[in-house]
């Protein structure tokens, strides 16, 4: 939630960042977050969060993505017919997402190997898909690009949240640096292994929105 | 050989369950599994669709996408590497099959197809279909290997989603901290069942 407050200020002064441009910007980092409030793309997140690079650069590829995908279907949205919008949106979306994973590929190689085929299945990321059926298809580019970034950050700093807490307690460091000291694990200290594997991805985010639900004080069901 | 199969088999079901090892198809997971009945309906639906599309794809990929794999038209296209269409290939295939085996079931079992109705078009977007292929390809498979992959991963996610389900439906009776509810806690257990199915590993036939 730090982002919350760093990136508001920042843009008040323009025009275009009106309240309620602001607002949709900043809901899906807190109230509105799309991974423990809308419970949406989680799919593509968890296996990219052993490491805090990888999810980082995760975190920017799907914000890329949902950012532009919006702008773009928001753009077209007069255009679109209704009964074939979910082919032309996943036709938007498997673009721009050819488009990051060249990128990927040519400037960071070693961090698109990691992240193998979770790069393309940003293409069924159910937060893309979703934004684009619930925001940009009502509403013009502008605030479909500002919904994008907010979505994208929301997920973002849920993904590096769970990684920091998995690379930290897993390998030790952080972004690829160690900072558990040598005396710690003469002491006797192990790293713990249960962190890099499936099932402490889940119990960590299973924490995360615990603690968040407790803090906003939301009740599902 | 036969051996190979179904150690990939085991291998896709239990092993490497796509769900509780990689993440995939978390989404529908997680919004479906409230009820028994449903689940089923969409576990059946995902066995079915991705038993199709991974070898689909795996056609797609071998005689149209892979470097040379043109050269079946005329040897001039030997050089011709179209991988980098493999996405939006993969997933319009995904899209193209799930709509005609809508069709079909809608033409010739209706019984099934009020059953799976429904699920059918959410099953285009679920991240484990696309995921299946997009494994296939990274793990060159061959035919064989593609189906054999297709059905397994398809089984073991109809049973993560079954066996939530059954979890949840018992859940229900149990009292909850409040901000724990829903989502939380079916993250913690899935967490459980993913180290629960952890015992599989290092299983060779």
């Amino acid at each position: 939630m730090a982002d919350q407050t760093v990136a508001a200020p920042a843009k008040k002064k323009e025009g275009l960042f009106s309240k309620k441009n602001m607002k949709v910007l900043t809901n899906p980092l807190s109230d509105n977050n799309p991974i423990t409030f809308q419970v949406l793309g989680i799919c593509s997140s968890l296996a990219v969060t052993v490491q805090m690079k990888t999810a980082l650069v995760m975190a920017l590829a799907v914000t890329a993505v949902v950012a532009f995908s919006n702008v773009i279907i928001s753009m077209l949205r007069k255009y679109i017919p209704s009964k074939i919008r979910i082919i032309v949106e996943l036709a938007v979306i498997a673009t721009l997402v050819i488009l990051v994973d060249q990128m990927l590929k040519a400037y960071l190689f070693n961090i698109s190997k990691q992240l193998s085929v979770f790069v393309g299945l940003i293409i069924t990321n159910c937060i893309i898909m979703g934004r684009a059926e619930a925001f940009a298809l009502q509403n013009s580019p502008w605030p479909s690009f500002l919904d994008g970034v907010g979505n994208g950050l929301g997920y973002g700093w849920i993904l590096m949240t769970v990684a920091t807490v998995r690379e930290i307690l897993g390998s030790g460091s952080f972004l690829g640096f160690k900072i558990v000291p040598q005396a710690l694990y003469n002491a006797g200290y192990e790293n713990m292994g249960l962190m890099l594997l499936a099932p402490g991805a889940f119990i960590i985010l299973g924490l995360l929105v615990w603690v968040q639900r407790t803090i906003t004080k939301t009740v599902h069901e | 050989m036969l051996e190979h199969y179904l150690s990939l088999f085991v291998k896709s079901v239990f092993v490497e369950n796509i769900l509780l090892a990689f993440f995939l198809g978390m989404c529908s997971f997680l919004a479906v599994s409230k009820k028994v009945e449903t689940s089923v309906g969409l576990g059946m639906a995902v066995i079915f669709v991705m038993t199709i599309t991974t070898p689909a794809n795996w056609f797609v990929r071998t005689y149209l996408l892979k470097e040379g794999a043109l050269s079946w038209i005329s040897p001039m296209f030997a050089n011709v590497d179209l991988d980098f269409l493999g996405f939006v290939s993969y997933i319009a295939v995904i899209a193209a099959m799930v709509q005609l085996v809508e069709m079909v079931l809608d033409r010739y079992s209706p019984k099934l197809y009020t059953a799976l109705g429904i699920f059918l078009p959410l099953i285009a977007v679920n991240c484990a279909i696309l995921g299946a292929s997009l494994f296939m390809v990274e793990r060159n498979y061959n035919f064989g290997e593609s189906v054999v992959f297709g059905v397994g991963s398809g089984i073991g996610w109809a049973l993560a989603i079954i066996a939530m389900s059954a979890i949840r439906h018992k859940l229900r009776y149990s009292n909850i901290p409040a901000g724990l509810r829903g989502l939380g806690i079916t993250m913690l257990m899935t967490g459980l069942m993913s180290m629960a199915f952890m015992i599989f590993s290092g299983i060779q036939l």
